[in-house]
């Protein structure tokens, strides 16, 4: 099995050399004639106003933290899949148990109306 | 060491079949669009427009690279590249084959236990490669692209990874091989598993940025999203990620749900072998989902971007978790019982899904005319 992950090493690099030529040839191809306003960045034929890197909406922080706290909770059902068929009845009710008790998190941030885009 | 020889070859081999496919699959999405609007799509290069892919490729190395001034200049170039990179290593877990069926050769990268999780992990970590693509470029549209495409990426990821425990309980592995020959011992999953294969399917377009999921480019309301401050390759290494994220999609659904690389055994008595022939099945089923992400593409209209977040964590991410507790609850309770009703199931609860989702539902949440 070790040797396959080495085999996962080599894909990577050899993926990470194709990406790495292209943006090489590209810089070394294309025209280099930058001026002011060609390299103002994009506002509909404005001058920008302000730093593009503001602040915005908290609900992008709600969903990144739910999709932690849930994402955990699939990562903890993966070896449960795998095995399950050794587990029998007992892992269901386990399962159940652990689902239900996601299941309250869930209704909660629901009734919260975390969820909810205006 | 010839081992490591002929696992590098196989890996360049694959990297530039890839990128062939992505650039005729870009001229053949371009021809099928064309067909259904009733036109006739690029013909003019070479024929039957078979050269346009070689001509945008070349007009795109020759483009200026232009980097905007207010870029974080390390971040810039480092994004699309890391986006690449994951969609191309990605696919090297999908078995081609059986065994030494490739010239003597194992038709895979690798091959591991962890297959279809490897799978995940990689395709998702291109969530990184289109936030900070969208961050770095010093423009206000990229930045809430991004944000969008990571907010709705991350949200499908959990119907996406929810969708497959289903076939991982069944089956008992998460190696794609071994999912494969259970397949082809006991009937194809998409039999059993429609729920699983409904919720997978709703999210691989979610994931790969496709219509009816395309808000982070949206171009009639974001410009074009994470993409707007990207030139030349820079900007095509993003198109050539997001294509190739396609094919993985299509080859993983066609190896989780379709039986991958085997046809069906019944042709064996037609005509003899039929079933093993290696790569051609895998490439058939594929271009079936590839052809339907462009069927899609040109008969749905774009979700509303309150109307995605919402399907994704009320609707996708209950069934998911539905769909793995009754293949729980089957395989607990009733042991011996043959997966047809399993799969029975499974579609009485999409059909009866679908008929409750109905279109007075939709428009009750419509906003009022005249109102906002």
């Amino acid at each position: 099995m070790g040797i396959e992950y080495a085999n996962v090493l080599i894909m990577l690099l050899v993926a990470g050399g194709i990406g790495a030529l292209a943006l090489i040839v590209s810089a070394l191809l294309g025209p280099k004639k930058g001026t002011r306003t060609k390299l103002m960045p994009y506002e509909s034929g404005n001058d920008p106003t302000g730093t593009a890197r503001e602040r915005f909406p908290v609900h992008f922080y709600l969903v990144a933290m739910l999709f932690i706290v849930f994402d955990i909770e699939v990562a903890f059902f993966y070896p449960l899949a795998v095995a399950y068929g050794k587990l029998g009845a007992f892992a269901f009710w386990e399962a159940l148990t652990f689902v239900l008790l996601v299941l309250v998190g869930y209704v909660y941030i629901l009734k919260k109306g975390v969820l909810e885009w205006r | 060491m010839p081992d490591v020889l002929v696992v590098i070859l196989k890996a360049v081999a694959l990297a530039f079949a890839l990128l062939t496919a992505f650039a005729y699959m870009t001229l053949i999405e371009r021809r099928i669009l064309a067909r259904i609007q009733i036109r006739q799509g690029p013909n003019r290069v070479g024929p039957l427009g078979l050269l346009q892919p070689l001509a945008d490729a070349i007009k795109s190395i020759f483009k200026e690279d232009i980097q905007v001034s207010a870029a974080d200049r390390l971040i810039y170039t480092l994004a699309p590249f890391v986006s690449v990179v994951c969609a191309l290593t990605a696919f090297g877990a999908i078995p081609g084959g059986p065994p030494n069926s490739l010239f003597g050769a194992n038709p895979w990268i690798f091959n591991l236990d962890v297959g279809i999780l490897f799978v995940l992990a990689i395709t998702s970590m291109g969530v990184y490669g289109i936030f900070l693509g969208g961050w770095a470029s010093g423009s206000k549209y990229p930045l809430l692209g991004g944000l969008r495409a990571s907010a709705q990426m991350i949200s499908y990821e959990l119907g996406m990874g929810l969708s497959i425990l289903g076939v991982l309980m069944i089956v008992g592995s998460a190696n794609l091989r071994e999912i494969v020959e259970w397949q082809y011992a006991n009937g194809l999953l998409i039999f059993f598993q429609i729920l699983g294969f409904a919720t997978f399917l709703v999210s691989a377009f979610a994931e790969t940025n496709r219509t009816p999921f395309d808000m982070p480019e949206a171009e009639q309301e974001l410009v074009a999203g994470y993409l707007t401050e990207f030139s030349s390759i820079k900007w095509a290494l993003y198109q050539m990620a997001e294509y190739i994220n396609i094919m993985t999609s299509a080859a993983v659904m066609s190896t989780l749900f379709f039986g991958g690389y085997r046809g069906p055994a019944w042709l064996d008595a037609i005509i003899p072998g039929s079933s093993e022939w290696p790569l051609v099945w895998l490439i058939l089923k594929m271009a079936f989902f590839m052809f339907l992400f462009i069927w899609v593409r040109a008969t749905l209209p774009r979700l509303r971007y309150d109307q995605l977040m919402r399907f994704g964590w009320k609707v996708l991410f209950p069934v998911a978790l539905l769909n793995t507790m009754l293949v729980a609850a089957y395989l607990a309770f009733l042991p011996g019982y043959s997966y047809w009703l399993l799969g029975l199931i499974g579609l009485f609860v999409l059909v009866l899904g679908l008929a409750l989702s109905s279109r007075r539902a939709a428009a009750a949440q419509a906003p009022t005319p005249g109102g906002d």
